[in-house]
């Protein structure tokens, strides 16, 4: 979860091996079950790639190629990976088809993309991410070009699925809502860096770091009686070329000047689990030069009386 | 037009206590004709907006929500006048510019202004700021006191923005504060209404939340009437005062904010409501939320009768048959275009056929 900007769709793509070498550097480490991503061979990633990881696009117009039928690629997808025929191929893809939900599979297959409603184009690119069975699924803002009444279908039948296929769910996303309907661990970005993971229940209901304070003060709730303001973040997100020293989010920080000293300005804090481990609190953390106790107090006395 | 015209403008009826209306719109049409193959010239139309009434009140916030491809952005250029109406009228502050010249128009292109969704495309990446900041000055050929410049770099400060951007181009701007420059070009004239289209989906959330906040204080400041199209029901929720739903070209539902988020009446409205994602992890299982079928049909060929039916889980033959009008229904302000309407309690006189099975 994180705004534009903040690196989500960098990380995501860094796991697919999308970028290239020639315009990015990647360090660190990626483990898909246990296997070294960061470095691996290009073929060797290739063959990982749409086998145990796949990956669905925000823009299904842009991600599906024009040209191909819908049940082209699918089919494409598929026999790269598996050693079937054609035939055996066309009826995994109706039947994949089928599943998320397109009506009449048998005659759509051989539809073009264009010919295929927003929704329905998502339906087709999950169903080709599906086709192989992965083990990862990344899906990239996979509602936010959808209306909500088809997006509440796309969230549903991505829940389905994956308890279907029993794949693991990777969702990036900027809509807090979508975020609380999906996701059972969280990771709030910001300038290109995690600053708060959790479990989703300790990220709306326990937040530790201010940045996730003003987000949540920053949005209309649905669920609560209307409120007079919102609570905005003052300013704007950094430029990623001259990320502010020290803590990225301190310039925008109401907090910073709790914190002794100019730890803030100076030293970067690093994403740490929170000290108090226990119940909901396991593996909850915060990038913050506040001490664990403080946050604590200060979202349960200040911040979330406000919101509420 | 077959619209009914009895007890359509109930709300323009209703004793409102500052009950004077500023924009009021009757049976609006827009058709855009398809060109194409020299045998079908214009033989069919995108009908996208098809009979649409309401009317705003002086100083209110009334949004117009929506899916993509419902006509609320439609309606908005045909407010304005960015677009010719195909049928129906528009009056702004009781006079008809439905048909009004170009040159008729002009002057009051003063108090009517616009906001755009996309701060991208709507500033021209070659003016400064101050020169598109200044733009309705100078094709309206007013002059400000204390000189242009001045009242330019008063708006900027106006908008949250620092007076010496004056000389900046577009693109040294974030979104949000691109957004700032195209309200702070809105409100150079001191316009009474401004229609504002999707004014804040291209931000980011905390971003979205400034933006918001700033043009409930301009409202407040200068006394603006908005017209808000939006999709977002949550921020839709936060801003309104009356909110009207549209589905296909029609307005299938309008209502005060309250009424219509606590007690909606069609069943589009109901289903959409149930659909928005709430960021509350613990309702997520105990939610009950309204699958609708399939996708909203083209407005090329919109479903005769009530165009709903086709997704619709209460249809009845007479969905089919038979177009509802828009009437109220438990309040004179609640207007509601349905056969079966949803969350009306049994003792409430329905003017509609009961459902028979």
């Amino acid at each position: 979860m994180g705004e534009s900007g903040s690196g989500k769709s960098v990380s995501s793509m860094a796991v697919m091996g999308l970028h290239t070498s020639r315009s990015a550097r990647i360090s660190g480490s990626i483990r898909l079950d246990g296997q070294e991503l960061v470095g691996a061979k290009q073929d060797d990633v290739r063959r990982l790639r749409g086998q145990k990881m796949a990956m669905i696009f925000q823009d299904p117009l842009s991600a599906m190629h024009p040209f191909y039928t819908v049940g082209n690629q699918i089919i494409e997808a598929y026999r790269i990976h598996n050693q079937v025929s054609k035939k055996a191929a066309r009826a995994h893809a109706i039947d994949m088809l089928d599943r998320v939900g397109i009506p009449e599979p048998r005659s759509r297959i051989d539809a073009y993309p264009h010919q295929f409603s927003g929704g329905m184009r998502q339906r087709a690119m999950i169903a080709m991410a599906l086709s192989c069975d992965p083990s990862l699924l990344i899906a990239d803002e996979p509602t936010t070009a959808l209306d909500v009444t088809v997006q509440a279908q796309i969230l549903d039948l991505i829940r389905d699925l994956q308890q279907e296929f029993d794949s693991a769910v990777v969702i990036i996303t900027h809509d807090l809502g979508v975020v609380a309907e999906l996701a059972d661990d969280i990771v709030v970005m910001y300038a290109g860096r995690g600053i708060e993971q959790g479990s989703a229940e300790a990220i709306f209901n326990a937040p530790e770091h201010p940045y996730t304070w003003g987000l949540l003060g920053s949005m209309p709730r649905f669920d609560r009686p209307p409120t007079e303001r919102l609570l905005p973040i003052k300013g704007t997100p950094p430029s990623l070329i001259r990320v502010p020293s020290g803590c990225a989010f301190n310039p925008r920080c109401e907090f910073s000047d709790r914190v002794r000293g100019d730890a803030c300005t100076t030293e970067r804090p690093e994403l740490l689990p929170a000290g108090s481990g226990t119940g909901a609190h396991v593996g909850h953390g915060a990038a913050c030069h506040l001490p664990t106790a403080e946050r604590q107090q200060v979202w349960a006395q200040e911040i979330s009386p406000r919101l509420a | 037009m077959t619209t009914p015209t009895t007890d359509r403008h109930a709300d323009g009826a209703t004793p409102a206590p500052d009950g004077d209306v500023l924009l009021s719109v009757e049976g609006l049409v827009k058709h855009f004709p398809i060109k194409g193959g020299f045998l079908r010239r214009g033989r069919t139309a995108v009908q996208a907006v098809d009979g649409v009434d309401f009317s705003v009140r002086r100083g209110e916030t009334f949004s117009i929500v929506g899916e993509s491809g419902c006509g609320k952005s439609t309606t908005a250029r045909l407010v304005t006048r960015l677009l010719e109406p195909t049928g129906g009228t528009v009056r702004f502050d009781g006079q008809d510019i439905t048909h009004l010249s170009e040159g008729r128009m002009r002057p009051l292109r003063r108090d009517i202004q616009m906001i755009f969704q996309d701060p991208y495309s709507s500033l021209n990446p070659r003016h400064t700021v101050g020169k598109i900041v200044g733009a309705p000055f100078r094709l309206q050929g007013v002059e400000p006191e204390g000189g242009r410049k001045q009242a330019v770099q008063d708006l900027l400060e106006l908008v949250g923005l620092s007076p010496e951007h004056y000389n900046r181009y577009p693109h040294e701007f974030s979104g949000g504060q691109r957004q700032r420059i195209g309200i702070a070009r809105t409100l150079a004239l001191k316009p009474r209404l401004i229609v504002a289209d999707e004014p804040v989906s291209a931000l980011d959330v905390s971003i979205q939340a400034q933006v918001v906040n700033l043009l409930e204080d301009l409202q407040e400041e200068l006394g603006l009437t908005y017209v808000m199209i939006a999709h977002d029901l949550s921020v839709v929720r936060h801003v309104s005062d009356r909110v009207a739903v549209m589905y296909l070209g029609k307005i299938v539902e309008v209502a005060d904010r309250d009424d219509l988020y606590d007690r909606p009446h069609h069943p589009y409205t109901v289903a959409m409501l149930s659909a928005v994602p709430v960021p509350d992890t613990g309702r997520r299982q105990n939610r009950e939320r309204i699958r609708l079928q399939g996708d909203v049909p083209s407005p090329i060929n919109p479903p005769p009768a009530c165009r709903f039916h086709t997704r619709c889980w209460k249809a009845q033959e007479v969905c089919r048959t038979e177009e509802p009008p828009l009437v109220p229904l438990g309040g004179p302000s609640h207007l509601v275009a349905c056969h079966f309407p949803e969350n009306v309690t049994p003792a409430t006189p329905v003017s509609t056929p009961t459902p028979t099975a």
